[in-house]
């Protein structure tokens, strides 16, 4: 028997934990990944090990800068997720200083300078995919369409290394537009939507992700059931992506009917682009969501409206980003004034009268 | 979450109650094993205070030989329990003696040395306690020395005396356990389900109120059976079963699943008509009022990954801990912690040494594992605390302000009405002490509000103190001021006659003038002096 030092109650625990929590999030963003190493080749293998690699380099140097011991730290798993956020959201075949410096930015400028774990206002990953998108524009818009592992078009790893290595790619050769970057285009050169649709619009692909985008993106069915193993492992809740998802379908479906011609239907707006991944993955971050379910689903909500009027009205074809950067920046308001009842007392912290009216 | 109304077949409706956490019960250990009686040990450490309020007063000396069930200590003031011979034999000592709380500080302690004789001292029963009037009954466990024995060990007649304040309506009867661990209730309810639902008729008939219910959650079903048969004697009493869920068993939230009525912040569910007690208090009852024995023996679960031979004992209040867990075959894991009560609210046990006391539902020693410990993390804002809270708050920001010392910012976030359940710790993945937080400030902001009262109190005897020195000192002001009015115009008078009589040429009046003027002038200095 050993009651000393004394230890705080109570003496039973669940067993989440913080590493378990980011595991988990990791064994759920693994199959939409592998699908697209998969289905990019070598060149997306690389970022990926890249983003990750220098996230967790780039957390130890920070910790080691604060002076916090590196174990704990370094095996909590978030900076491992950060960094594979991050990847998933990169054109598979980027350079590789685009892993590199995005990671970097994530760990140092999005996590650390605001005091490390727990600390941060914005997602660290997000707010690197948005520094990247403004410095380097075109190395972050550049895609490629799918060229499987075995296929014709894969290419070979030396071939990979050079992509990512070296001068880059043939842009001209090989690369492709996005969905939705190719809708902005051609609605910007006013098109109807049924016209541009009607020659690069497949749902089916859409949905399995057999389309040029980003790295892990691209596949929605497979984000979806990682988050949906997330929701039911109640390692997420279902609070931020019923809302944000619930609250895009219902606006494109209104447009939709208001301008067919000009607005796109819920199916476009919830397969295509970051939706589903953000949705389940980088909106439900919780340091930087709400912490009670009203204020959540005020978040959602406002992630999915910003996300609707930043891919509609705005200069980019994808908002996930700004989106979730956007409403990051509210959360602390948010949480300042949602927050639940309290037992016995009214909603404005009043004792309950009795007897209860 | 209790998600969906669970409609029981008595037509009872349980109402949602938010938050609430469900941890591994881990009562198999113990459930099927029957209550053990165990033997006095040799020497029982019965503690004067086994209650909330005054401590009892001893009224034994060293030498004395008391029989079993002899009030050792009387009770002192309106809230206080006395305390009784556990066994007969002879006092050893009157002292400081080890506690069971976690302090470690020894409290005041009747040493008993058992002479083995169990010799009963005189024990009035009753026959029929239904015609008794409630106070009587409320007479009889005051002097049982009865207390809360879920816990609380609030004494119970003083609980039963507010039906003098407040218009009662139900009895409550909270057979919930829903502490991991403890099967104490759960034995005592299927062996004595008769005695227990007797213990509830009896309360009924103190407290003058027509309806009990009885709580059993749902991982009890042989208790619920035994109860809901035991009950059938009496219609007024309904057995409902309750979700098994974590604080199932507080008493403001069993009063809102059950009924759905939600008791206003900082009362009494009492002021809503309805008074709590736990099973075990309720049969410690019916043993007092029926057949006159006192409190001095309560079942307790001996449990824990630790312990060789898990078992529920009935044992005599004051045998040291050191008893049952070598009665139970003794520790296999000498890093386990001890712990009196449950895993969640449970209090660290400082020693061995320290014996078992009326409020001692559980005797637990837990391994690491069972803990499940791990090294606290930042906080990442998960607010899996928010979701598991049943009193509605925000542990994370509570916590947030508590360790900044920002007591006021707790306290405006509703920290006074966290009822401590650890239901946020026990969620929380970064494993922070939340709870601990929240006692620490509590108690640090009871100490501050303590000596803002003090302060207070003299600031208002100060001035109280100077308005009455300046009400003299003007009165003296003005007394002077008369006087010395009065004077001149004695002054004043005399003079006057003075000149008359300086026109007629006397001289020895105006020197007996004079020294009377100088006598006046003494006098006055002599007031101001005082």
């Amino acid at each position: 028997m050993s009651n000393t030092p004394p230890v705080a109650g109570p003496y039973s625990h669940s067993v989440n934990s913080i590493s378990r929590t980011m595991f988990l999030l990791m064994a759920a963003l693994l199959p939409a990944t592998l699908f697209g190493i998969y289905q990019f080749g070598w060149p997306a293998l690389f970022i990926w090990l890249l983003a990750v690699a220098s996230a967790v380099v780039a957390e130890a140097f920070c910790l080691h800068l604060a002076g916090k011991p590196q174990r704990p730290f370094l095996s909590d798993g978030s900076a491992l997720v950060t960094g594979w956020l991050l990847a998933a959201t990169l054109p598979p075949w980027a350079p590789w200083w685009i892993a590199v410096t995005g990671s970097v930015f994530a760990i140092v400028v999005g996590k650390h300078i605001f005091g490390g774990l727990g600390q941060n206002l914005f997602n660290p990953a997000m707010a690197a995919r948005v520094m990247l998108l403004i410095s380097f524009p075109l190395q972050m818009t550049t895609w490629v369409d799918p060229r499987p592992f075995l296929s014709a078009g894969a290419v070979d790893f030396v071939t990979a290394l050079s992509i990512t290595f070296g001068d880059g790619f043939q842009i001209d050769a090989m690369s492709s537009a996005s969905l939705m970057g190719h809708v902005k285009t051609e609605l910007d050169r006013s098109l109807p939507l049924g016209e541009i649709m009607a020659e690069s619009y497949h749902p089916w692909s859409l949905v399995s992700g057999t389309m040029a985008g980003s790295l892990a993106e691209t596949s929605a069915l497979l984000i979806l059931l990682g988050g949906i193993g997330l929701i039911l492992l109640r390692v997420i809740s279902w609070t931020i992506p019923l809302a944000m998802l619930a609250t895009l379908a219902l606006l494109a479906v209104g447009f939709n009917l208001l301008d067919p011609d000009r607005y796109a239907g819920p199916i476009f707006h919830l397969f295509s682009g970051a939706t589903v991944l953000g949705a389940f993955f980088i909106a439900t971050d919780p340091v930087t969501s709400p912490s009670t379910v009203r204020g959540q689903l005020l978040f959602g909500a406002g992630c999915g409206l910003l996300v609707f009027v930043i891919r509609t009205w705005a200069g980019y074809p994808e908002g996930m980003a700004f989106a979730v950067l956007l409403m990051n920046a509210v959360t602390p308001l948010i949480d300042h004034y949602i927050r639940p009842r309290i037992m016995g007392r009214t909603r404005r912290g009043d004792p309950l009268a009795y007897p209860p009216a | 979450m209790f998600n969906l109304f669970n409609r029981h077949k008595n037509g009872i409706r349980l109402h949602r109650v938010r938050g609430s956490v469900h941890p591994d019960p881990r009562k198999q250990a113990t459930a099927a094993q029957a209550i053990q009686q165990m033997e006095p040990p040799a020497l029982l450490r019965i503690p004067l205070q086994q209650h909330i309020g005054a401590p009892a007063t001893p009224i034994v000396r060293r030498g004395d030989r008391v029989l079993k069930g002899q009030v050792i200590g009387v009770s002192q003031g309106p809230v206080s329990a006395p305390v009784h011979a556990s066994s007969s034999g002879t006092i050893k000592a009157i002292g400081k003696y080890h506690a069971p709380h976690p302090s470690g500080l020894p409290v005041l302690t009747i040493t008993l040395e058992v002479d083995g004789q169990e010799q009963w001292g005189e024990l009035a029963g009753c026959d029929d306690p239904f015609n008794l009037e409630p106070d009587q009954i409320g007479e009889l466990i005051a002097a049982a020395g009865i207390v809360g024995m879920g816990g609380a060990t609030f004494p119970s007649a003083v609980k039963l005396g507010l039906r003098n304040r407040y218009p009662l309506h139900t009895l409550i009867v909270n057979g919930a356990e829903c502490e991991p661990f403890l099967t104490c209730d759960d034995r005592l309810m299927r062996e004595r389900a008769a005695d227990i639902v007797d213990g509830i008729r009896i309360a009924m008939h103190g407290l003058q109120v027509e309806t009990a219910l009885v709580a059993i959650e749902k991982n009890k079903p042989e208790a619920l059976a035994a109860m809901i048969t035991a009950s059938a004697i009496d219609p007024r009493i309904r057995v409902i079963p309750v979700p098994v869920r974590y604080p199932m068993g507080s008493e403001k939230h069993l009063v809102l699943a059950l009924t759905g009525r939600e008791t206003p912040a900082r009362a009494l569910t009492a002021e809503m008509g309805f008074l709590g007690h736990n099973v075990a208090t309720l049969y410690a009852i019916q043993r007092a009022v029926r057949h006159g024995e006192p409190l001095m023996s309560r079942v307790v679960t001996v449990s824990g990954g630790a312990i060789r031979n898990p078992a529920n004992l009935e044992v005599p209040i004051g045998s040291p801990v050191k008893q049952l867990l070598e009665f139970c075959g003794g520790l296999r894991d000498t890093r386990s912690r001890l712990l009196a009560g449950g895993p969640m609210m449970g209090q660290p046990l400082p020693t061995d040494k320290a014996p078992v006391v009326k409020g001692s539902s559980g005797i637990l020693a837990l391994t690491e594992a069972e803990m499940a410990r791990k090294p606290t993390m930042p906080c990442i804002r998960c607010g899996k605390c928010v979701e598991a809270c049943p009193c509605g708050l925000l542990p994370l920001q509570m916590a947030a302000h508590a360790r900044a010392g920002d007591l006021q910012g707790a306290a405006d976030l509703g920290l006074t009405d966290c009822v401590s359940c650890g239901a946020c710790s026990y969620v929380c993945p970064a494993h922070i002490p939340l709870v601990q937080y929240f006692n620490y400030a509590k108690g640090a902001l009871t100490e501050e509000q303590r000596s803002k009262h003090r302060q207070e109190e003299t600031r208002r005897l100060i001035a109280a103190r100077e308005a009455r020195m300046e009400k003299l000192a003007a009165a003296k002001r003005e007394a002077m001021a008369r006087r010395k009015a009065e004077i001149a115009a004695k002054k004043a008078a005399d003079q006057a006659r003075q000149r008359q009589h300086q026109q007629s040429g006397d001289v020895t009046d105006k020197q007996q003038v004079t020294a009377e003027q100088a006598e006046s002038e003494d006098v006055v200095s002599q007031q101001v002096g005082t």
